[in-house]
């Protein structure tokens, strides 16, 4: 039998209903794959096989009755930030050591609803906080993209034309990987690579800066932000408040829209969750955009951008264009302010969210001679270097006599950041296309930027502005750079119009394909 | 605005997390250099803009004042690092 583990979503769910192949066929051939990966990888920071050879027993036993629901027998990943009942549950942090729920997030409460089968937890940026899964207190998660060379390798005239390019002088170029290990973006990590890696169907993911799409974009996946207040937040550790949503991470397009409808829903136990009727994503995918009126923001194009990324962009520019929409090149003056007020936003909420990980209720407890000495050692050997750092920031920010100068001031600027995107929509535009990072992967452990916190922040930069607006946004891969890493365009939509990205994101898709990392774990 | 290494001591206590000289030290630096990346919101002119209070207007759900939910108290202490009969127990508070 081939291969379970390459089938698509949509393959599968075919597959399963077609009674070709069984749920516990398909939860064993990721089990494996997950056992022989995960040492190289990384991603799962706890594999819950017994409770998805159950889950997919369960499974099979109602697809056996035609009684399978839209994601029965679907092998899934999940990210450590979700609560799930009696499973690890640590945000990758030390300070919530041991904690296990007893309670379930109502996105995967959802997903289990319609049948899906939990694989296990996946790694992550600790509380969220980072851009390439640096931060998890279970250590990095690995790209499975690799950089690849040229070599020029001198042919004897005996062994020519085996594949490699002939010259005339004898000699063949030949693509090989390079060594080194690329971070998979942050703070979905696990999600982005265990997707790539073939180590999950599809996957859970939570985004407050760009923590779905950085990572889809390092990995060659899709990833959707949805309009905050589409999924609910119950049930998931809480970074910023007002910016978290989470939202899937898949392998193309349609496995998105297929994954986003059975995790979002209306919760009345989330008072931000909206109170809207989820539409049928999938059916947006193939939908013509003739006539469909694309943005083109000029503030995107920033300084020092490589060649590369400003070609990407061009290209996907020119599939719309010959998709039949309209280009139109539009302002969203406040840009370059986002990345700084989020940074006075997010860390101030998280300042206030992770006060409550004080050594009492769950988690870490590190004794001290009193109790404010039990909280400051608790906190001190809990939390890691990245989150301490956001928290000072946070606290700094909120304390008595700065409040105004920084918090108020940034609450107002992203104010303006959203009333940009609001007169752009006003006018008529449908969806905004840019680049969805500034770069493609890069080292593990990267001098420039474990020396300048800000320097990894610049990461986020063309992503943070949609989360600050609390808009929907997908980044879908569109190409290779010259090193064969993947690179991503992103789309930005109207407030809940999903469907509008999966509709544009479809074209890009179709013009470039998908693209698999080659095999070396 | 920059901070000094009392500043850093004195947000490290507000936050109860406890430093270390070298620590208070490092992060004076990592918490400057972060403050001067945010100065640049001091140039965008707000005059008359509010500060955002929800990012899409919607009005605040309410639920029926009922109880709907509780006695469960053995779940909540489940994880806790030190229970007795259901209660927290935490190090001595009022002498």
């Amino acid at each position: 039998m081939s291969d379970l583990t390459r089938l698509t979503i949509s393959q599968a769910r075919a597959k399963l209903r077609g009674k070709e192949i069984t749920a516990t066929e398909i939860t064993e051939a990721y089990l494996s794959a997950i056992d022989r990966a995960n040492p190289a990888l990384n991603a799962y920071v706890a594999v819950t096989g017994d409770k998805a050879r159950d889950m997919a027993k369960a499974s099979d036993g109602r697809l056996v009755k035609g009684e399978g629901g839209a994601l029965e027998g679907i092998p899934l990943g999940i990210k450590d930030l979700f609560g799930t009942e009696g499973v690890h549950t640590q945000a990758c942090s030390h300070v919530l050591d041991g904690f296990k729920p007893h309670y379930e997030s109502t996105v995967t409460a959802n997903l289990w609803a319609d049948g899906a089968v939990m694989l296990g937890k996946l790694n992550m940026d600790e509380f969220a906080m980072g851009s390439s899964n640096e931060t998890s207190y279970y250590g990095p998660v690995i790209n499975p993209w690799r950089r690849s060379r040229l070599d020029t390798v001198v042919m004897p005239t005996t062994h020519q034309g085996d594949g490699g390019f002939v010259s005339a002088s004898g000699t063949k170029t030949q693509r090989s990987l390079d060594n080194a290990q690329l971070v998979p973006g942050g703070s979905s990590g696990g999600s982005a690579t265990a997707v790539s890696a073939f180590l999950c169907a599809g996957a859970t993911a939570t985004d407050t800066g760009g923590s779905i799409r950085q990572p889809a974009a390092f990995t060659g996946t899709v990833g959707i932000k949805p309009t905050y207040g589409r999924c609910s937040r119950w049930g998931i550790v809480a970074f910023a408040s007002s910016l978290d949503q989470a939202g899937p991470i898949a392998r193309d397009v349609r496995d998105a829209a297929i994954l986003l409808k059975s995790m979002a829903s209306v919760d009345p136990k989330d008072t931000t969750s909206v109170d809207r009727p989820v539409p049928d994503y999938e059916a947006a995918i193939g939908k013509p955009i003739k006539g469909m009126k694309v943005g083109i923001p000029k503030e995107y194009r920033v300084d020092g951008m490589p060649e590369e990324i400003e070609a990407l962009w061009q290209k996907g520019i020119a599939w719309l264009r010959d998709a039949g929409a309209e280009i139109v090149d539009i302002s969203l003056p406040h840009t370059k302010y986002a990345l700084p007020a989020y940074y006075i936003v997010a860390p101030a909420e998280a300042s206030s969210n992770l006060a409550r990980y004080d050594g009492v209720r769950y988690g870490l407890r590190v004794p001290g001679k009193d109790i404010v000495e039990m909280y400051e050692k608790t906190r001190a050997a809990g939390f890691g270097r990245e989150v301490k750092r956001r928290i000072m920031i946070g606290t700094y920010v909120l304390s008595a006599g700065y409040y105004d100068a920084y918090y108020l001031q940034a609450q107002k600027v992203r104010n303006l950041i959203k009333r940009d995107f609001e007169n752009v929509f006003a006018a008529g535009v449908d969806v905004i296309l840019t680049p969805a990072t500034p770069s493609a992967a890069f080292g593990i452990a990267d001098e420039d930027m474990a020396a300048d916190p800000v320097k990894m922040y610049l990461n986020d930069i063309f992503t943070v502005t949609v989360n600050m607006a609390g808009l929907p946004g997908i980044a879908v891969p569109a190409g290779l750079d010259p090193k064969g890493l993947p690179l991503g365009l992103q789309l930005i939509g109207r407030p809940f119009e999903e469907e509008t990205l999966f509709q544009t994101a479809a074209v890009i898709e179709q013009a470039a394909g998908t693209f698999q990392p080659e095999k070396w774990w | 605005m920059s901070v000094d290494l009392q500043t850093v001591k004195r947000v490290a206590r507000l936050a109860r997390i406890a430093v270390s000289e070298e620590d208070a030290e490092r992060m004076t630096g990592e918490l400057n250099a972060i403050l001067g990346f945010v100065e640049q919101l001091n140039e965008v002119d707000v005059s008359g803009v509010e500060p955002m209070t929800s990012v899409t207007p919607m009005e605040m759900k309410k639920r029926q004042d009922a109880v709907t939910d509780g006695n469960k108290a053995a779940d909540i202490v489940a994880n806790a690092p030190a229970t007795e009969e259901n209660f927290f127990l935490v190090p001595k508070v009022v002498e």
